[in-house]
């Protein structure tokens, strides 16, 4: 399964939904995002479920992988 | 309390709560007010010596505390830091010198607007526009760079500040200023106000509330989420002034407030294209502080440096309108800000997205 995969961690609020927007926009398959804030995390989940994708979250560490799909 | 009812849960209260502190002493509309509040502690430690505005408020404290209580028990306090901290630091003054510009930060802008201040509208439309001026430069690859993990010590510090400035209020050293009249001397009793800072910081920890954020998200994102806990401060503290009798529609006469519309368009302008740069109002930088959020925790610093040049140097604007030294200090903020904003374009942005990066599903 080829995916668009952004890193954002350490990166603060709006910059992780930003990244997340020019990925999915790039790209017609799904997009994993890896973040390190529940902010983030929630932030990415609300706008991938309002963009009309299904987002599972894994935690790996101190980390947060987002996959977001159609 | 992640969903959209605990924002407007949260609003709710907060708008509420704000209300209840001016029944209970607080100046008029000045229920609650980040920069304001930050401007009145940084006056009772000496910092300005503007006799009428010399406070230590405990909401603030309590809204770090209780921001620092909730963080911890839900597993959220994560201290990181070093993400262009001294940039933040003078976004951080900007905010305060176009707050006092208009007489509130975000939180009593929508407050001021609830208690029938229309004044405010010229606020919110500056506010509108400095966002709108900010979310240019975040589509065009604006970042203060990432952080870093840091040592837990340092996320105590922030927390640990606002404890000792709550020991210095209730003991009431010779060496901190009380104002004997004006907006410093009027305030809720230290207990009740520092509860409802305790409630709001914790629940807007959860919910993440943040003025700013509203905004900017319903513009890039068409996600009204943020901007529902926005809308219901304003419904909850309309509704409370008028149970209470505090509202008072108009121009003139208002409290803590003058009626120069351009300079109260400029000044909220100016707080909102430095605060969108910064990624959140006054009160979430406080949040962020207190979550171990070194960053926020410096911003924090820069706006009550910020204050208290604002008052030192005559550039607070007041009921009689602005200052001829506020005026020029909004103009080199404008161009400081642009300065920041345009020397932190990424301008090789579009590489951090890694196309079609193999992936085992």
């Amino acid at each position: 399964m080829n995916l668009n995969q952004v890193d954002a961690r350490g990166r603060s609020c709006p910059e992780p939904v930003l990244l997340t927007k020019k990925a999915v926009e790039n790209c017609t398959g799904g997009v994993q995002v890896i973040v390190d804030n529940t902010t983030a995390r929630d932030n990415v989940t609300r706008f991938g479920k309002n963009a009309g994708y299904q987002v599972s979250v894994e935690k790996s560490g101190s980390d947060f992988i987002l996959t977001l799909t159609r | 309390m992640g969903g959209k009812k605990g924002i407007m849960i949260t609003g709710a209260i907060a708008g509420i709560l704000a209300v209840v502190l001016v029944k209970s002493g607080n100046a008029g509309n000045y229920g609650l007010c980040i920069a304001c509040f930050i401007r009145d502690t940084v006056g009772a430690l000496g910092l300005h010596r503007a006799a009428v505005v010399q406070y230590i408020r405990p909401e603030i404290l309590g809204i770090v505390l209780g921001a620092f209580l909730m963080a911890f028990g839900a597993k959220e306090f994560n201290v990181r830091g070093g993400s262009s901290p001294f940039a933040r630091f003078v976004l951080g003054f900007i905010v305060i010198v176009g707050a006092l510009m208009f007489l509130g930060c975000p939180l009593r802008m929508i407050l001021r607007l609830a208690g029938g201040d229309l004044n405010a509208i010229f606020g919110i439309l500056g506010f509108v526009s400095g966002i709108g001026i900010g979310i240019v430069f975040l589509n065009k690859g604006f970042s203060l760079k990432r952080t870093y993990s840091l040592s837990s010590f340092e996320g105590y510090l922030f927390p640990a500040i606002a404890l000792g400035l709550l020991v210095l209020l209730i003991v009431r050293p010779a060496f901190i200023f009380f104002s004997e009249s004006g907006p410093g001397a009027a305030h809720a009793p230290v207990v009740l106000s520092l509860a409802a800072g305790l409630a709001l910081g914790a629940l807007a920890q959860r919910t993440r509330l943040c003025m700013v954020g509203g905004l900017r998200d319903l513009i890039m994102f068409k996600d009204w989420h943020l901007l529902s806990g926005f809308i219901a401060i304003f419904a909850a503290a309309l509704a409370a002034n008028l149970i209470a009798g505090t509202f008072k529609l108009g121009f003139e006469g208002q409290p803590i407030a003058h009626t120069d519309g351009l300079w109260n368009f400029l000044g909220m302008a100016l707080a909102g294209w430095a605060s969108v740069l910064l990624g959140g109002c006054p009160l979430r930088q406080l949040i962020l502080a207190a979550e171990g959020n070194i960053d926020s925790a410096v911003t924090v610093m820069g706006m009550a440096a910020g204050a208290a040049f604002a008052h030192n140097f005559g550039l607070a604007a007041s009921a009689n309108g602005p200052t001829a030294n506020g005026q020029v200090a909004v103009i080199i903020g404008f161009i400081a800000v642009f300065a920041v904003g345009y020397f932190n374009i990424d301008r090789s942005s579009d590489i951090k997205v890694k196309g079609d990066a193999k992936l085992e599903s």
